[in-house]
């Protein structure tokens, strides 16, 4: 695989968010404005990039039995330095995505490109595939976002849109709203990428626990 | 004593984790297809959710803060979180058999499990007392518990339903969860209300 096809496969076969289905909490929860959109998806692409370079340099070094503990750790070391460039360069962010960046930890895509990539391949290759897959992510976000502030809230990056801002619909930025713009789009990818591989209605593949729980959480097999 | 069952009600119904908060989602759309795993599934959480602000609490109070290492609370808080859920698969395997084998395969998940890991950050962000923190925890956890057995019923329903082929499987999952969610805005402002 060349480096181009590498980096692409983040953004369109493999996104994320709207094709394998990972981390759909900060999805949901941070899509309601397009500027906070951005900045969820460039932290989260800051930690993607830095956990995938180390944990692919110390690939050799890391046990195989103990490597989750390990990812957990070096994931949140990332993450709480995000966080402390956050609070300190862009307050307002910090204050508007709150609980949901110190969440960026727990968030399965980058537990999963761990596990499923930087173990397996090269330092630059690692760092490609973290690229790619933060900008898939940061995509599917922003289309999101956008969908729902501007039907939802009538302005686009916090500028009015004349005939929309009096006639929004604001549930769209309201929980509801979250399931229902992320199911819609995920039913427009089934429909116009027909020939994505089959899959399940919700994917293991990518979790990290899905080998600790026998897929039990999939439904695939019931439980020991 | 009223600001308690307020903390408790609006955790469990205005600010529920799973519908309003958005903390959680890959167990309520991955386990919640039949009723007793939702169950299991929920009933972990509970437990866990109470173990580990009854653990993160403390360190927070008299360890992070008072030295000046609140800036660690997110290493922390995960790693007592995945310790701790160790502990208690290894205590209830030894101890109480019949309860690991209900529990005890969804203990592991539990780890990287947002809605546990939010609990425990909000608790101290909201500057609650430690009992008011553990009744945040309890009406949370119910709150999920209540979100995924309500959810595994819809879900039932939509097995059988017929739908549009790209809207199978997921989609119409999420179009529900949208509805269900719908149906929680109904409770803003009530609980406080009531007390009023």
């Amino acid at each position: 695989m060349n480096t181009l096809q590498n980096f692409s496969k983040g953004i369109i076969k493999e996104n994320p968010v709207l094709v394998l289905v990972l981390g759909t909490c900060p999805t949901l929860a941070t899509s309601t404005s397009i500027s906070n959109a951005l900045g969820m998806g460039l932290a989260a692409t800051a930690v993607l990039l830095c956990s995938n370079i180390v944990i692919s340099a110390l690939r050799k070094v890391i046990p195989d039995k103990v490597r989750i503990p390990c990812y957990i750790v070096l994931i949140a070391g990332f993450v709480t330095m995000v966080q402390m460039l956050v609070k300190a360069f862009a307050p307002a962010l910090d204050a508007s995505l709150g609980i949901y960046l110190p969440l960026i930890v727990v968030n399965c895509i980058i537990l999963g490109r761990a596990e499923m990539f930087a173990n397996k391949n090269k330092v630059f290759d690692s760092a490609v595939d973290a690229l790619g897959m933060g900008a898939g992510f940061t995509l599917a976000l922003s289309l999101m976002a956008l969908i729902r502030e501007v039907f939802g809230n009538g302005t686009f990056f916090g500028l009015s849109i004349p005939v929309l801002a009096d006639n929004h619909i604001s549930i769209l930025t309201m929980a509801p709203g979250g399931f229902f713009v992320f199911g819609l789009l995920i039913a427009a990818v089934n429909k116009f990428a027909p020939n994505k591989p089959k899959k399940k209605d919700f994917g293991c593949a990518g979790c990290p626990s899905a080998e600790i729980c026998g897929k039990t959480s999939c439904g695939d097999k019931e439980a020991v | 004593m009223t600001k308690l069952i307020i903390i408790l009600l609006s955790a469990v119904f205005i600010n529920n984790y799973v519908l309003s908060r958005f903390l959680g989602i890959c167990p309520f759309l991955g386990v919640s297809k039949k009723l007793d795993s939702a169950t299991g599934m929920s009933l972990a959480v509970i437990f866990v959710m109470l173990m580990a602000t009854a653990a993160t609490y403390p360190i927070q109070v008299y360890l992070l803060t008072p030295n000046g290492l609140g800036y660690l609370q997110t290493i922390v808080f995960i790693l007592v979180i995945a310790a701790l859920v160790q502990l208690v698969e290894i205590v209830l395997k030894r101890y109480i058999p019949s309860l690991h084998k209900s529990l005890g395969v969804y203990l592991p998940l539990i780890t990287t499990n947002c809605a546990v890991l939010g609990v425990t950050i909000l608790n101290i962000d909201e500057g609650y007392t430690f009992l008011e923190a553990m009744v945040n925890s309890l009406g949370s956890g119910l709150g999920f518990f209540l979100a995924m057995v309500m959810f595994s019923g819809v879900r039932s329903v939509i097995e059988g339903a017929d739908v549009p082929e790209s809207f199978k499987g997921l989609p119409v999952t999420l179009v529900a969860a949208a509805i269900t969610s719908l149906s929680f805005l109904g409770f803003g402002g009530v609980i406080e209300n009531l007390f009023a």
